[in-house]
């Protein structure tokens, strides 16, 4: 370990060019995150960027990541304080703005908070900078005792001298370590990290650092931050996507108290991929939201439609599924799928369908730009404030150095907040009136003028033995890729989606398996979601796999386990897979480990009482899933009345993340996620006709509610990997949750569902 | 003129007296715990209390609380340390916690008004409060706890 470490260190120290950063260094967090401060100021020192020490002993940590609800304020800041051996009383958070020059220590993902990443990522460099700041401080009091540094030692906010028994509180430490001398860079040796029996935190249960506001009113989100002379606008866009404004009348808008102006933002060229651009549309600004919401409904507004209006459910599902069934692009293969299924004792085929969903967040896309300032000033709910800067950049003819992101609180994202369309508006507003825009979305917007979760449909076919063995899998899938975002006219499926739970079916022991995807037309913004395709591969190899089950007269847990098996490793360029995307991570370092999924299946099996007699009407149904690196099993016990309407009494989940930093955390982002997956398998439901997008708010765009969710939801955090480096968290609760309740269903009144949402109609026996 | 009281401050509102209390407590008062989810108290997050009873923000205009006293997840309780919050915290409920100021508000009103909920009672009153994070568990056992002290 220590020598990956050194290796990652030394990258990191290369990509950003220390000496010349160090320059720097008597600017209070303008150093190199290595560089050991000189006096930053009277009563501090800072001996990184991502911590600095007070007179009076304060430690605050840097958190370079979003937070959105996964509690990623407390996780990352606990490694460094761990290492650190600081009191984490006496820590304070400090939310860095967007600079991946300086708040990317892994060099990874530039800052982005997405795809469950930022405890994989920054584990090894969050335990390596509090370890350096430890050093510096043993150093500085070595010095001041006039003894070696060996024969210093920290615990618990203080630091010791071993024979003597004299301490130093770190606060006392201040200025001796601020003019301790820098260390050589790359040559300096790596400092000595504790062995995880000396952690004090990670592994441990700690609640979340913004408790208190969050709980009292205090937190700040993205539409509490206010400016002086601050205008609010909503935006009236394009019902259909890529539509533009032919003519617009303001006059009644105008006319509402409270309303200043009415100004177009001008639609994308239309040889101008989308990415995260601003849709265009009609802005209402003025002092108050709900005045401009009211200008805002008094705009009358002739559109152009645009290229899109034949994206209608009614025949575009359709087309999903027929090109489901076409296939085309073989993305792996094993022995020969055809072959197998023309000598099978029996064939099984099903087709699957999920139909586009949509983030709703409860607070809605808002950002505040003011682009008079210079540089230009962002305070956004974002997850990604580097491409906010660059899109916020673009849209204002400057250079990304010229736009500063700072991140609020999100209030929830699951992936909409990525997207930084909405603070490209409010750039381009604030530079049009000449004073600080927040663009306010709101529910209708949020929902009818999205990034959507792609819609797909799979065809899969398998051939059984006499004796139930699996002999072939076929499987087929269709979706609009989220590739168009950048891409219009691109029409097969990308590596990045492929990767997620379709090319790597952990069915390790069928013989033969051929697994292709067909083309779709993206005719709407398609983006990531929650654990974006996961969603959908999921619900169709777990249900499918019940199915075969069925078919071959035998328990669905023993023959899920005998179909995944126990080794240690899947390789899948064995199938002749040449890329596999992995999360963007080397699966050298996350290889998919089947041995892992059987042992969650197992875990869950036996903590939910799986093969228990079940009263009429009840079912228990199974589902395992690897994503994010990270392996999950649940099981659903459901109840169905016969009008159709169901109780989850409830559910078991076991999750094996590797290691993990608070299981606190954990436990609650899977709580959430099998809440989320309850969403997805009972209710969400987007449509469109004649490409405009038929929900709006939360009556035709349900969410599960504290009366139709599981209340009992047991989260078993599998230890046996804990070793192995940390996976997602954040996602891979999302995806086995449908599947589960789909064959829990099934268990409890024998009726198969491939569709979701499974909706009490569709259920009704 | 409209007069009605804030978290204990007197206020004479002169705007339009339809506009809703949320934009009301955000946009003038400055008052930004209450959130806007939805604007048609579909999902609480906005959730305050007229003379002690939860109302959604996001649609009851000013005009409804004429000499009446609103009182904001602010103004709950001068420290923060209302039973209701007190359990909030006690069981980690908030996750990204946007909703919360509404959930809290929703059971406060709900606790004053039945301070014994039955299990049944208790996912009635918070039927009403969406959370998309989905942190029900852990608002049903809270409201349980606060129960209890209330």
């Amino acid at each position: 370990m220590a020598q990956i470490t050194h290796v990652s260190r030394r990258q990191f120290i290369q990509s950003t060019g220390l000496g010349a950063v160090l320059v720097l260094g008597a600017q209070i967090r303008q150093n190199s995150i290595f560089a050991v401060a000189r006096a930053q100021s009277a009563t501090s020192v800072q001996p990184n960027l991502f911590v600095s020490i007070d007179s009076d002993g304060t430690v605050t940590i840097t958190c370079s990541r979003s937070e959105m609800g996964q509690g990623v304020r407390t996780g990352i800041p606990m490694i460094l304080a761990d290492e650190l051996e600081a009191d984490w009383s006496r820590v304070k958070i400090w939310q860095a703005p967007g600079d991946e020059t300086k708040y990317d220590p892994a060099g990874k993902d530039g800052q982005n908070t997405d795809g469950s990443r930022s405890t994989r990522h920054h584990f090894e460099i969050m335990r390596e900078l509090g370890a350096s700041a430890r050093n510096l401080l043993e150093r500085a009091a070595a010095e001041e005792w006039g003894v070696d540094a060996s024969e210093v030692y920290t615990k618990h906010h203080r630091l010791y001298h071993t024979s003597s028994g004299r301490s130093f509180d770190f606060g006392e430490l201040v200025d001796a370590a601020a003019n301790l001398s820098l260390p050589t860079g790359g040559n300096a040796p790596a400092p000595r990290l504790k062995h995880p029996s000396e952690w004090k935190y990670i592994g441990k249960d700690l609640p979340v650092v913004d408790n208190f506001d969050m709980s009292t009113g205090g937190a700040v989100y993205g539409a509490d931050v206010s400016l002086p002379g601050m205008k609010i606008a909503v935006i009236a866009r394009s019902p259909v996507y890529r539509g533009r404004v032919r003519s617009f009348d303001a006059t009644e808008a105008l006319q509402v108290s409270g309303v200043e102006q009415v100004i177009e933002i001008p639609a994308m060229a239309d040889d101008t991929p989308t990415e995260f651009r601003a849709l265009g549309g009609v802005a209402v600004i003025g002092t108050n939201t709900w005045s401009v919401m009211e200008g805002r409904s008094k705009l009358e507004i002739e559109w152009d439609d645009g290229p899109f209006t034949a994206h209608d459910s009614s025949t575009f599902d359709d087309a999903l599924r027929e090109s489901a069934r076409r296939g085309g692009s073989v993305i792996r293969r094993r022995g020969d799928v055809d072959e197998a299924l023309s000598t099978a004792d029996s064939v099984v085929e099903s087709e699957y369908f999920v139909p586009y969903l949509v983030h709703t967040p409860m607070e809605p896309p808002v950002a505040l730009v003011d682009a008079t300032a210079r540089p230009v000033q962002v305070w956004a709910a974002t997850q990604a404030p580097n491409e906010t800067r660059q899109y916020v950049a673009e849209a204002l003819g400057l250079e990304k150095t010229d736009v500063e992101c700072h991140i609020t609180l999100l209030g929830g994202s699951f992936g909409r907040k990525s997207k930084p369309d909405f603070a490209c508006e409010a750039a381009i507003l604030s530079e049009a009136v000449g004073a600080p825009v927040r663009v306010q979305w709101t529910r209708e917007d949020e929902v009818r003028n999205g990034y959507y979760h792609a819609a797909s449909a799979q065809y899969i076919k398998a051939g059984l033995d006499a004796s139930g063995n699996v002999t072939a899998w076929h499987h087929s899938a269709a979706w609009p890729s989220l590739m168009a975002l950048w891409a219009p006219d691109v029409k097969a499926a990308s590596t990045l989606e492929a990767g997620l739970g379709l090319i790597d079916l952990p069915y390790n022991n069928i013989p033969n398996l051929q697994i292709e995807t067909g083309e779709a037309d993206a005719m709407i913004r398609v983006g990531w979601y929650r654990s974006v395709n996961n969603i959908q591969h999921a619900f169709a190899t777990n249900c499918f796999v019940n199915e075969l089950a069925a078919a071959a007269d035998r328990d669905p847990l023993e023959f899920m386990l005998g179909l995944i098996g126990d080794a240690d490793e899947m390789d899948l360029t064995e199938d002749g897979v040449e890329e596999i995307w992995n999360y963007g991570d080397s699966i050298d370092d996350w290889p998919i480990m089947p041995k892992r999924l059987s042992n969650v299946l197992r875990t869950v099996a036996q903590k939910s009482g799986y093969g228990k007699q079940m009263a009429d009407g009840h079912g228990l149904g199974l589902a395992c899933h690897r994503s994010f690196h990270s392996y999950v099993a649940t099981a659903v016990h459901v109840v169905v009345r016969d009008n159709g309407s169901l109780h989850v009494p409830q559910v078991d989940v076991a999750i094996d993340c590797g290691r993990y930093v608070n299981p606190e955390g954990v436990r609650k982002q899977i709580e959430g996620a099998v809440v989320f997956g309850h969403t997805i398998a009972r209710h969400g439901k987007i449509t469109t006709s004649r490409g405009v997008v038929e929900q709006s708010n939360f009556h035709d765009y349900p969410l599960t509610r504290i009366g139709d969710t599981p209340l009992d939801v047991r989260v078993e955090i599998v230890d046996d990997y804990v070793h192995l480096r940390s996976c997602g968290v954040g996602e891979p609760g999302v995806p086995p949750y449908a599947p589960a309740l789909a064959n829990a269903i099934f268990a409890a009144t024998g009726k198969r569902h491939r569709a979701l949402p499974l909706t009490d109609d569709a259920i009704s026996i | 003129m409209v007069p009605l009281t804030v978290n204990g401050v007197s206020h004479e509102f002169d705007g339009d007296p339809n506009m809703p209390i949320l934009w009301y407590l955000r946009d003038e008062l400055g008052l930004a715990g209450t959130k806007f989810g939805c604007g048609m108290a579909l999902c609480g997050a906005c959730t305050v209390h007229i003379d002690g009873r939860a109302i959604r923000a996001c649609v009851t205009p000013v005009s409804a609380a004429d000499s009446k006293e609103v009182t904001t997840i602010e103004g709950l309780d001068p420290d923060g340390n209302h039973p209701v919050q007190r359990a909030w915290r006690s069981h980690n409920v908030p996750q990204c916690g946007y909703c919360q100021s509404g959930q809290i508000m929703q059971a406060a009103s709900l606790l004053a008004e039945n301070p014994a909920p039955s299990d049944e009672e208790v996912i009635d009153g918070m039927q009403g409060n969406i959370c998309r994070c989905g942190t029900y568990q852990r608002i049903f056992a809270a409201v349980r706890t606060a129960a209890s002290e209330v």
